[in-house]
């Protein structure tokens, strides 16, 4: 560019990175997620009885599964500096449509492509409240986790729809053949990667993180801050819709309070993994450690015979512990950068002044 | 440069009733203030003038007790005090009225006068009917009529700033400051406060007056300060002054080196700004700016420049007029088309809107570009760690690594990586807004012959900068706005720093 610069100055060179990769790769908050799963799993395989059965890994998965798949555009969400409360109550919604179509004779495929778009809906409607009409998600999605949640429960009453089609019912417990591994992990995985390219390998991802740790800069980048989160909100609903619909299957039972409280569940599980609270930080392979060490610490626990109020305790110190940490990290790295702040401040002053 | 001290009456009794010598403050890098030397006399009132940035505010922040100084010496009544808190400062018998006064709007005008120090009855009850009477007496003395009983929401500015004087008289404070007071006034408001402020003067009160606005200067004050790139330059008493020579001291100073303009070719019209209105903020401005062509849009701070740029660039709405860029019109409110045909806009708080500071220098300077970094629709870091390792080395940012957190670095060199940032987007306009605010005198020499570089190269730019030699230095054409309004034109021949003064600060003729 500068013709005239390029001959008196010599060009300068960077380094790409302030640390060697090693350190970049492991001393990480993911790496250490991942590192206490690995750990968790190590001891309970030795210490707690039938740990090591197939049945173990099958029965974690198929329960933590929801959670995992709702967690994916949770982590989105919660990187922008927005939540999404309603997931719960949009996987009771989904669950009772799926019930009440299937009973009212629709073929099943269209039951669930219906109860699917109805947690799209329910996404738009969220993301309408809060990027058109300006409203902070965390008041929307209270009013939404309340309405939609009343409307289950409303058009189900007490009872419960427990006849599913045979062949779909089976689909959803099924593992996939000569694995313990339950199928759903199959649309999960893909889900996942899709997930983690568009976050990690994107210019939509980029804007995420830039929208999380600064919305004026982000929008004086040109990034449509409303657009983005608008479609955040719709991927949530859809993807809440669709575990809505598995859910219904695996347990062959729609009812409108199903998944009660799941969305304290998927939040923790996110925070757990790495993801700032404050937003524009985290990465998705942390949070998929995050659910997955949730469920195997209680999975572990449960066949130790723990009750599962010790099991709340336990997963809810180690919430506290994580966010601590990271605060706490956080200020440590504040402190320092300061201190070099100062040091050069000072000299560049005394340099300064006449 | 040349010092006037005021006759100094060494054989004068009482000591002055505030007296700062000296004075020096910095923030981090940034010499906000190099010698703030000022001396307020009882039964005087005293102006102090200077552009934006010349260390005004500071100096009134230090008296009021918001920052600390870091040397020099600040006596009251001729005993040195050193004040850390704002409520030492008012102890003192100093009171600060700001443009903006900030009263409890939903409690009584008697209250508010009264906060926090309501006088009590022997059963320790407020005695309301005792804070009425002294309330009403003070309005009387003053010569004003507000009713002490109606809550202050609703009240004028000017109103607001009476009970913020009435406030300062109940603390029976012997200095007052009053930091822009007229800014929001209309004419009636301000011949009633300068009413106030005559009769506090013939009380005995010491009163510091700063203004933009010469004719009230030489209505009002008895004395004037000037003080320009943080420095005391002169004091003198009023009659012996006139406007040309306060402008004079305002602006003068060494330009040549600081300002390496540098030829350049000027062709066709690239920016194309027509009417463009957006209610109370702008009004009708219409420019062009031209290839290879520097223009300046000069101005005091809160006439409107900012928000014009960024209407232009799409993150403002604007009700009225249109932006053509090279012959094409651009839809109002889209940053991402106006970035996609070539608009950047570095904006002027580069804080808080040029840099997202928790990220890395590399994604903040690939973050305008990052969909053009994309290979079928995916980024690699590569591909972003090169960019930015072109455009840090292009702009010599000085920085350990490219992953280090932008806001780690210092000032000048975070506006280095906002304007890579931008120079990435190989933009056809380029507006800068404040490009040298807060940065050192060096860095500012660099970002002056960057860009004048990229005017060689034919990029059109235009230029919002509070600071007049800049403007004059740099700009091949001046455009000076003054509330919302396009003020005037001038070629760079014709760009004294008297006529760009005058332009930007609502001269009436009457005055001169």
């Amino acid at each position: 560019m500068t013709a005239t610069a390029s001959e008196t100055r010599t060009p300068r060179t960077y380094r790409t990175h302030s640390q060697p990769a090693w350190r970049r790769m492991l001393l990480t908050r993911e790496m250490a997620v991942i590192a206490l799963l690995v750990i968790v799993i190590a001891v309970a395989l030795a210490v707690v009885p039938n740990f090591d059965s197939p049945l173990t890994v099958t029965y974690l998965l198929r329960d933590v599964a929801p959670i995992l798949l709702i967690a994916l555009p949770m982590t989105l969400i919660i990187i922008t500096e927005e939540i999404d409360l309603s997931v719960a109550s949009i996987v009771g919604l989904t669950s009772v449509l799926t019930g009440i179509l299937t009973e009212a004779g629709w073929p099943f495929p269209a039951a669930a492509g219906t109860a699917i778009l109805v947690g799209a809906v329910a996404g738009t409607i969220n993301g309408f409240l809060i990027t058109v009409v300006g409203l902070p998600s965390l008041a929307v999605t209270i009013g939404t986790l309340a309405l939609f949640r009343g409307i289950a429960v409303g058009l189900l009453g007490t009872t419960a729809i427990t006849e599913f089609p045979e062949f779909w019912t089976d689909l959803a417990k099924d593992n996939i053949p000569g694995t313990p591994i339950p199928g759903i992990m199959i649309p999960f995985v893909v889900l996942a990667i899709a997930f983690a390219v568009l976050l990690h390998f994107t210019p939509f991802g980029r804007s995420l993180y830039a929208i999380g740790l600064n919305k004026e800069a982000a929008a004086f980048s040109g990034i449509d801050v409303g657009r983005t989160k608008f479609l955040l909100f719709l991927m949530s609903g859809t993807v809440s819709g669709f575990a809505g619909v598995y859910f219904t299957l695996l347990y062959s039972n729609a009812r409108g309070d199903n998944a009660i409280g799941m969305e304290l569940s998927v939040i923790a599980a996110v925070l757990l993994g790495g993801v700032s609270i404050f937003g524009g930080r985290g990465a998705l392979h942390g949070v998929i450690a995050g659910v997955l060490l949730i469920g195997t610490l209680g999975s572990a626990l449960r066949l130790a015979g723990v009750t599962s109020d010790i099991i709340n305790v336990i997963t809810g110190v180690l919430l506290v512990l994580s966010v601590v940490s990271a605060s706490l990290l956080a200020w440590i790295r504040r402190r320092r950068i300061s201190a070099i702040g100062k040091r050069k401040g000072r000299s560049a002053t005394s340099a300064d002044s006449p | 440069m040349p010092v006037e001290m005021d006759g100094a009456n060494g054989a004068a009794v009482a000591p002055p009733a505030l007296e700062l010598s000296r004075v020096v403050k910095s923030f981090g890098a940034v010499l906000a203030l190099r010698s703030g030397t000022i001396t307020l006399h009882d039964g005087s009132i005293h102006a102090l003038i200077g552009e934006n940035g010349a260390g005004k505010s500071t100096l009134v922040k230090i008296i009021a007790g918001l920052y600390r100084r870091d040397a020099g010496e600040f006596r009251l009544a001729g005993e040195e005090v050193d004040f850390h808190t704002t409520a030492q400062s008012k102890a003192a018998g100093i009171a600060v009225i700001y443009q903006e006064p900030t009263l409890f709007p939903d409690l009584s005008v008697t209250e508010n006068i009264f906060m926090g120090r309501q006088p009590t009855n022997r059963f320790g009850r407020i005695d309301r009917r005792s804070m009425r009477t002294q309330a009403q007496q003070i309005f009387a003395r003053l010569g004003v009529s507000i009713d002490p009983d109606r809550v202050t929401e609703g009240l004028s500015i000017a109103d607001q700033q009476i009970i913020e004087i009435a406030k300062a008289i109940s603390l029976d404070a012997r200095v007052l400051i009053m930091d822009e007071p007229t800014a929001a006034l209309s004419g009636v408001e301000v011949e009633r406060l300068f009413a106030v402020a005559r009769s506090l003067r013939d009380e005995g009160r010491a009163l510091l007056f700063i203004s933009h606005r010469f004719d009230e200067v030489f209505a009002l004050c008895d004395t004037v300060t000037v003080m320009r790139d943080g420095s005391y330059i002169s004091t003198t008493p009023i009659v012996d002054t006139s406007v040309d020579e306060l402008v004079r001291q305002m602006v003068g100073r060494d330009v040549a080196e600081l300002f390496p303009k540098l030829p350049a070719e000027i062709g066709a019209d690239v920016l194309v700004v027509e009417g463009l209105t957006r209610a109370g903020v702008f009004h009708d401005i219409g420019f062009t700016v031209r290839a290879g062509e520097i223009v300046g849009l000069a101005g005091l701070v809160g006439a409107g420049r900012s928000e014009v740029a960024r209407a232009i660039f799409g993150v403002d709405p604007y009700e009225a007029g249109s932006v053509h860029l090279e012959g094409r019109q651009l839809p109002k409110g889209n940053p991402r088309v106006s970035m996609a045909r070539g608009i950047a806009l570095v904006p002027e708080d580069r804080r808080k809107q040029g840099l997202v500071l928790d990220e890395s220098v590399t994604r903040n300077v690939t973050l305008a570009i990052r969909s053009s970094l994309a290979k079928a629709g995916l980024l690699w870091s590569a591909r972003e760690n090169a960019a930015a390792a072109l455009w840090a080395s292009r702009l010599e940012v000085k920085t350990a690594a490219l992953d280090a957190e932008t806001g780690t670095l210092s000032g000048g060199n975070q506006q280095k990586v906002v304007l890579g940032k931008w120079l990435a987007t190989e933009p056809k306009v380029l507006i800068v807004d404040e490009p040298t605010r807060g940065i050192d005198v060096g860095t500012k020499a660099e970002v002056h012959r960057l860009l004048s570089e990229l005017a060689q190269q034919g990029i059109a730019i235009l230029m919002i900068s509070s600071e007049l030699p800049e403007v004059l230095g740099m700009a091949d054409r001046v455009l000076v706005m003054r509330e919302g309004h396009l003020t005037g034109e001038f070629s760079r021949a014709d760009a004294t720093p008297e006529a760009v003064m005058f332009a930007a600060t609502a001269q009436k003729e009457g005055a001169l």
